[in-house]
């Protein structure tokens, strides 16, 4: 079990290496001629207005409200399905009143159009 | 003729025999698996040079071109020499980008596609690690991703990187849902996570029992690898390439590698949950037959995946938003609702299915009428012929 996981580990370490090998191999190999002009932003040749880190539409944060919701019933979902076999009946009375709950607050959020593109 | 039939493992046992003769046993450990990850970690490469060079050619043939032809025979050493391209690179860094996030940034998305093979299986017992949270690891790796864009565009300090990574955001975290969902039916009926385990209980193919679960799950997947249809974080023809429009060099390569070994893990992922993976004729009593069977699932898997993007054109992200939440998301619900039905009945296992079946085309059945109607009466509010 734990075994398992310390491959987990040394895979992660060698899945950071490989990238990094790469980048500091293109270092060594490639021309190395920075100028202004190549170094300012790249707009399609207009220069930029502005700074570009201001304020963002709010219908992505929308999204991602509805989202940290349903994510965290997905987690519930995986241990509830493991289990499920070893559960009586109850378990599936359980899951229906969960999902009809978040169905309806996924109906509430329709009906409050945050799902239309504003 | 034993050693050949089961050719992979035997391989392996026979090599940890011959170097367990002079090492001591933790580094036997250590050394097997430096060198299982060193041959998962290169998947994403070795899908990078084999599946760039498939897809412009099958995109070629649908747009009725030749494809690469000039580089080695039929154009197959064209990745090699893009590859070779893209190492001897100038590497541009934008004045106004944050440096240390936009350089981090390439590394940690090829992390998210690399550790995505750890739990792979690509036949009876070959399998980087059997993890008894598969299904679960499979879900929270591929959420790695979406740091790694939105901090690629984040950093890069550019407004079309920006808009790119917020429509990837939004589209990923919408898509993750029905993905999960769908993944969760498989485990519900398989009563494990273990990928190995879900392999091997699939006596029928689950998209035969699932069909709704897999229309969704594939979907999903098209949207989390960011492909056309669904490729509007980096819609060339709106805001050039999306997130990494300021990189150049190598640190463009693993943004490149990274797609491609997302693409190829989602179809490995698809031949596992719902294909059978390395089940076939004769697998079972001679497992080497196992990694042909799952490679040639997931290329199919792949051609299907190019074949549409050769097809349909680009989404708008309002559409896109809208068919995650109000189709994708209720009927994967419903779906894991009835399959739990099903599996509470007092009848064999092979009736069980045939219900989830039942279920699952009705599901189906009733969803397309539903975007049909919605579809012809969008058509006449707005008076678009046809429809």
């Amino acid at each position: 079990m734990l075994s398992q996981y310390a491959f987990i580990g040394v895979f992660a370490i060698v899945a950071f290496a490989l990238p990094i090998i790469g980048l500091l191999m293109a270092w060594l190999l490639r021309p190395k001629k920075p100028n202004p002009a190549k170094n300012s932003t790249y707009e399609c040749g207009v220069e930029t207005i502005g700074d570009t880190w201001v304020q963002f539409k709010a219908q992505y944060y929308l999204y991602a409200l509805i989202f940290v919701v349903f994510d965290v019933e997905a987690a519930f979902v995986f241990p509830w399905a493991v289990a499920y076999n070893k559960l009586g009946v109850y378990a599936l009375v359980e899951m229906v009143l969960f999902v009809a709950i978040l169905l309806g607050g996924l109906l509430y959020a329709w009906r409050k159009q945050a799902l239309d593109w504003h | 003729m034993d050693y050949i039939r089961d050719f992979f493992i035997n391989f392996a046992h026979s090599w940890t025999t011959w170097i367990s003769g002079g090492l001591p046993g933790w580094a036997v450990t250590v050394v097997n698996f430096l060198l299982g990850g060193l041959i998962l970690v290169m998947m994403p490469v070795i899908a990078t040079l084999a599946l760039t060079w498939m897809e412009r050619k099958v995109i070629g043939r649908i747009q009725n071109r030749l494809g690469p032809n000039r580089v080695g025979p039929w154009g197959i050493f064209q990745a090699i020499a893009d590859a070779v391209k893209m190492l001897i690179k100038e590497d541009i860094i934008p004045d106004r980008a944050d440096r240390p996030v936009f350089n981090l940034a390439p590394i940690l998305i090829f992390v998210g596609a690399a550790m995505l093979w750890a739990v792979i299986p690509f036949g009876r017992r070959m399998i980087g690690q059997d993890l008894n949270i598969g299904a679960l690891y499979v879900v929270a790796i591929g959420s790695i991703t979406t740091v790694a864009v939105l901090m690629a565009g984040w950093a890069s300090n550019n407004k079309f990187a920006l808009i790119g990574a917020f429509r990837v955001v939004a589209q990923l975290l919408s898509y993750e849902i029905p993905m999960v969902l769908s993944i969760g039916v498989v485990v519900l009926v398989v009563g494990s996570m273990r990928m190995g385990t879900i392999v091997e209980s699939q006596w029928v193919p689950f998209c035969l029992v699932l069909p709704v679960a897999f229309i969704t799950y594939v979907l999903a997947a098209i949207a989390e690898t960011g492909r056309a249809p669904f490729d509007l974080l980096e819609a060339d023809s709106e805001i050039v390439a999306g997130y990494f429009v300021e990189y150049s060099g190598l640190k463009f390569g693993w943004f490149y590698i990274a797609e491609y070994g997302n693409l190829m893990a989602v179809s490995a992922i698809t031949t596992t949950l719902f294909l059978g993976g390395w089940r076939g004729p004769f697998a079972g009593a001679a497992p080497v037959l196992g990694p042909l069977y799952f490679i040639i699932k997931t290329v199919l898997v792949i051609f299907v995946l190019m074949w549409i993007r050769g097809t349909l054109p680009r989404f708008r992200i309002d559409q896109m938003l809208a068919f995650a939440w109000k189709v994708l998301v209720p009927a994967a619900l419903v779906n894991l609702l009835w399959v739990a039905a099903a599996l509470k009945l007092p009848v064999p296992q092979a009736v069980q299915y045939a219900v989830m079946l039942v279920g699952n085309l009705a599901i189906l059945g009733v969803t397309l009428t539903l975007l049909g109607q919605s579809a012809k009466q969008h058509a006449k509010r707005h008076g678009l012929a046809g429809a």
